[in-house]
């Protein structure tokens, strides 16, 4: 198991905690840094919308990636943090809507409404944002309690938004599909796996 | 004597930081004498001394190409009076899909690209074909300084000086035929050098191949560059002969040249394979027509940082409407994007 640590089980757990809820703020803390010293390059804009989204994906595939490592690998102690990337899917999602809308069209809303209408790229991306949305304000402990059984319908829809993202991603593909090619091979893993024990039970 | 082989510049050397800063600096000293010699004073020979910063790499070009280079005078009538993208930025931000799809991949990785000695093939309908050496090409021709603004069909744009020769001085050379209505260009192969073109990954069938029309090809704007900021051209920026055409996205000026073809039907172009209904034959810089991906009314004048993100609306034939509407006269240019 790759966090034990030689300390009492609460300690270790502590730790484990701290390190995994501020590991993921690390990409946004590189980007104020390399932005404070003036170093994102020459079009910075562009680089601040692509660093977001690409850690929006990431954390959205670890989000699914969390429940076959549970089941495959053992560790159990993973489920505990599903919820937690999950948010940092959505927190970094909404940096890459708002760097967009920042950077890339200066907040002009003609721009903003041809953007969300016209190009089908937006357009899955918003809606992958969107099911995001309600998922995370569900996310707390109270509302687990209040919604129930319906809590885990409303969050099966990872499933439909990881899928609408892969395609946000693959529209955009244009001298070279590599990157591509290994997002939608870990997630036709993910969704496999689903697959694979529904199809067993 | 070179002063300095790009051979012998490592990619660690390319992007310090600091360089980055002094950038301001340099800026304005070159500005300055670009001042000068737009007062109308005698162009000598070092009038277009661009001060390039010490400490990045310097691309004086082959020996045989120096002279010419150095007696390069700035084409004022044709040349925007936009201050010029810091020469840093122009030498490390652009595609240059052989290297590598990433933005700094040119600069990272075409250090060793040889560039000299080169051949031009000249083929198809025309009175003189051949195998020519690009300083037999580049002989009789007296080398300008234009400062053009280049927009990239991924709505990001700069302003760069470049030092070339018309395209149609070159043309008139060689004689093409009546029946030459287009001309054809092509981009080196050689995967030893180029490491994209070995990708399993790539999109692009190379060669690279773009095309003009005749009329295009002659007019005025349209420029064979072997040079920038008044030396030759890095080899990440596609030395050592490149297209400039300034009123079209910036995938139409086709990089280091090894063939160009006189045709009589419309040459396929590489994008234009690749997507047909993103990038068209013609590719005019167009703000009425979006890329169906993203819009093209407005872009970003680069270098921009996030407090200034630099976005200004993009101008129909890139702001070179009067130079070059006239030629699509009665074409539907939202059909013949
Ligand atoms: C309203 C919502 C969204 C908008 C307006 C939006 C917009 C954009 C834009 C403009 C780009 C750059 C496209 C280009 O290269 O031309 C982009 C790239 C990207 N977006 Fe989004 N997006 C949205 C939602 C999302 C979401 C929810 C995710 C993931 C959870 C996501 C992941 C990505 C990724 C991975 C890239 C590619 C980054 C790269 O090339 O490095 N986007 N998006």
């Amino acid at each position: 198991m790759v966090l034990n640590l030689p300390f009492s089980p609460a300690i270790q757990a502590r730790l484990r905690w701290w390190l995994l809820f501020l590991l993921p703020l690390w990409p946004l803390a590189n980007l104020v840094g390399l932005g404070v010293s003036n170093d994102l390059g020459t079009d910075p804009a562009k680089f601040v919308v692509d660093e977001m989204g690409t850690w929006a994906i990431n954390f959205l595939w670890i989000t699914l990636a969390i429940t076959p490592a549970r089941q495959v690998l053992g560790w159990g102690w993973a489920l505990k943090f599903r919820r937690m990337m999950g948010l940092y899917a959505l927190f970094y999602g909404v940096l890459h809507l708002l760097a967009f809308c920042t950077f890339l069209i200066g907040w002009r809303s003609d721009l903003f409404f041809r953007e969300l209408t016209e190009r089908p790229y937006i357009i899955v991306g918003a809606l992958a944002l969107l099911i995001l949305i309600p998922m995370g304000i569900t996310s707390t402990k109270s509302m687990m309690r209040r919604l129930g059984k319906r809590w885990k319908t409303l969050h099966r829809w990872i499933y439909p938004a990881s899928l609408l993202v892969m395609l946000h991603f693959i529209w955009q593909i244009r001298a070279s599909f590599y990157e591509q090619l290994i997002y939608g091979l870990l997630l036709a893993v993910l969704l496999g796996y689903r697959l694979y024990l529904r199809y067993q039970r | 004597m070179l002063i300095k082989k790009p051979d012998s510049i490592k990619s660690s050397q390319i992007t310090p930081e600091s360089i980055y800063r002094n950038r301001r600096q340099f800026m304005k000293a070159g500005l300055g004498l670009a001042a000068v010699s737009s007062l109308g004073l005698p162009s000598i020979a070092q009038a277009l001394e661009y001060d390039i910063p010490t400490d990045l790499p310097q691309y004086p070009g082959p020996e045989w190409m120096r002279a010419q280079l150095t007696a390069a005078v700035r084409n004022e009538a044709l040349s925007t009076t936009e201050e010029p993208a810091p020469y840093y930025n122009a030498i490390t931000h652009n595609n240059f899909y052989e290297f590598g799809t990433d933005k700094r991949d040119p600069v990272r990785k075409a250090q060793n690209f040889k560039t000299d000695p080169w051949t031009v093939e000249i083929a198809g309908e025309v009175a003189k074909p051949g195998n020519y050496n690009l300083e037999d090409i580049l002989k009789p021709h007296t080398l300008e300084d234009r400062v053009y603004r280049l927009r990239c069909v991924e709505a990001w744009s700069m302003v760069i000086p470049w030092l070339g020769f018309p395209l149609a001085d070159l043309i008139k050379r060689f004689e093409p035929t009546s029946k030459a209505k287009f001309v054809r260009f092509e981009t080196l192969v050689d995967k030893d050098q180029m490491p994209e073109q070995d990708s399993i990954f790539s999109t692009i069938d190379w060669p690279y191949v773009e095309g003009l029309r005749m009329d295009e090809a002659m007019n005025p704007l349209t420029l064979m560059a072997v040079g920038v900021y008044g030396n030759a051209l890095p080899p990440q920026n596609g030395a050592p002969l490149r297209l400039v055409v300034p009123w079209k996205y910036g995938f139409k000026s086709i990089k280091s040249i090894v063939k160009i073809e006189f045709v009589e039907e419309m040459p396929a172009s590489s994008w234009n394979i690749i997507a047909p209904g993103e990038y068209g034959f013609f590719a005019n810089v167009n703000p009425e027509v979006g890329h169906p991906r993203w819009s093209q009314a407005t872009e970003r004048r680069l270098p921009s940082s996030l407090l200034s993100p630099n976005i200004v609306d993009t101008l129909p034939f890139n702001g070179y409407a009067e130079e070059v509407a006239q030629m699509y006269k009665g074409m539907d240019l939202k059909k013949w994007y």
